[in-house]
């Protein structure tokens, strides 16, 4: 099981929990766990079944699209982050 | 509806810092507490998106300032960004893309690039879409 770091802004969202264990070996497998056990994250994170283009995915601080995306390798020892982007702008 | 606090210094920091990345915006997040919606400290962040028209707190710096704010015992208190050539009112692109609920947003407009931090500065609530100024006191 790989250890999924919760920020502050979803906390309510898990029962106040810092961190979680998930199973999966990829980042979609261990969101897809955490999801069914989740479902208020999942519904704050995701638009459409998707996940929000608006969140970030870490593995071990690195962001995901930097790797692999959601098929990015998933090892006991890694730690997993989900994030809500700061983003938006004029245009 | 409560009001966001901020330290003179503060809005120093955040004018210069707005200024010293024109042509593009500036964002960063402000740590303090937001249930009294005072702000202690300021932490610039890059915009990856590196535009005069977009802002996106670069993930990098968005994951160590996040839990840095928590190691230090404090919390999010303030999202900021700078708009270049608009006002400090939340654009639809703004108030579509806010996902945090709790944390003020406040925005820096350079429109008028003498303008003094209590004239330059706004701060907002942004809820399912909707903006809601606040008041912001600076001392």
């Amino acid at each position: 099981m790989s250890t999924v770091r919760i920020p502050p802004v979803l906390r309510e969202t898990v029962g106040g929990s810092r961190s979680l264990a998930a199973n999966g070996a990829t980042v979609d497998e261990v969101l897809a766990d955490l999801f069914a056990n989740y479902p208020a994250l999942r519904e704050r994170v995701t638009s459409d079944g998707e996940l929000s283009p608006f969140v970030n995915v870490y593995v071990n601080d690195r962001d995901v699209r930097y790797r692999e995306g959601l098929e990015t390798q998933v090892g006991p020892d890694d730690t997993v982050i989900l994030l809500p982007a700061m983003a938006g702008g004029t245009g | 509806m409560k009001a966001l606090v901020l330290p003179p210094s503060v809005a120093d920091e955040l004018m210069r810092h707005a200024r010293a990345e024109l042509p593009n915006e500036a964002c960063g997040l402000l740590s303090g507490s937001p249930a009294n919606g005072r702000v202690s400290r300021f932490h610039p962040a890059r915009n990856v998106e590196a535009s005069p028209l977009r802002y996106n707190v670069h993930p990098e710096d968005l994951v160590r300032i996040t839990f840095a704010i928590e190691d230090e015992g404090e919390e999010l208190a303030a999202i900021f960004h700078s708009h270049t050539r608009s006002a400090a009112v939340p654009s639809a692109t703004d108030r579509r893309t806010a996902m945090y609920p709790d944390a003020f947003y406040l925005l820096a407009s350079l429109a008028d690039p003498d303008a003094r931090p209590a004239r330059a500065l706004r701060a907002w609530r942004i809820y399912r879409g909707q903006a809601f100024e606040v008041p912001l006191t600076i001392g």
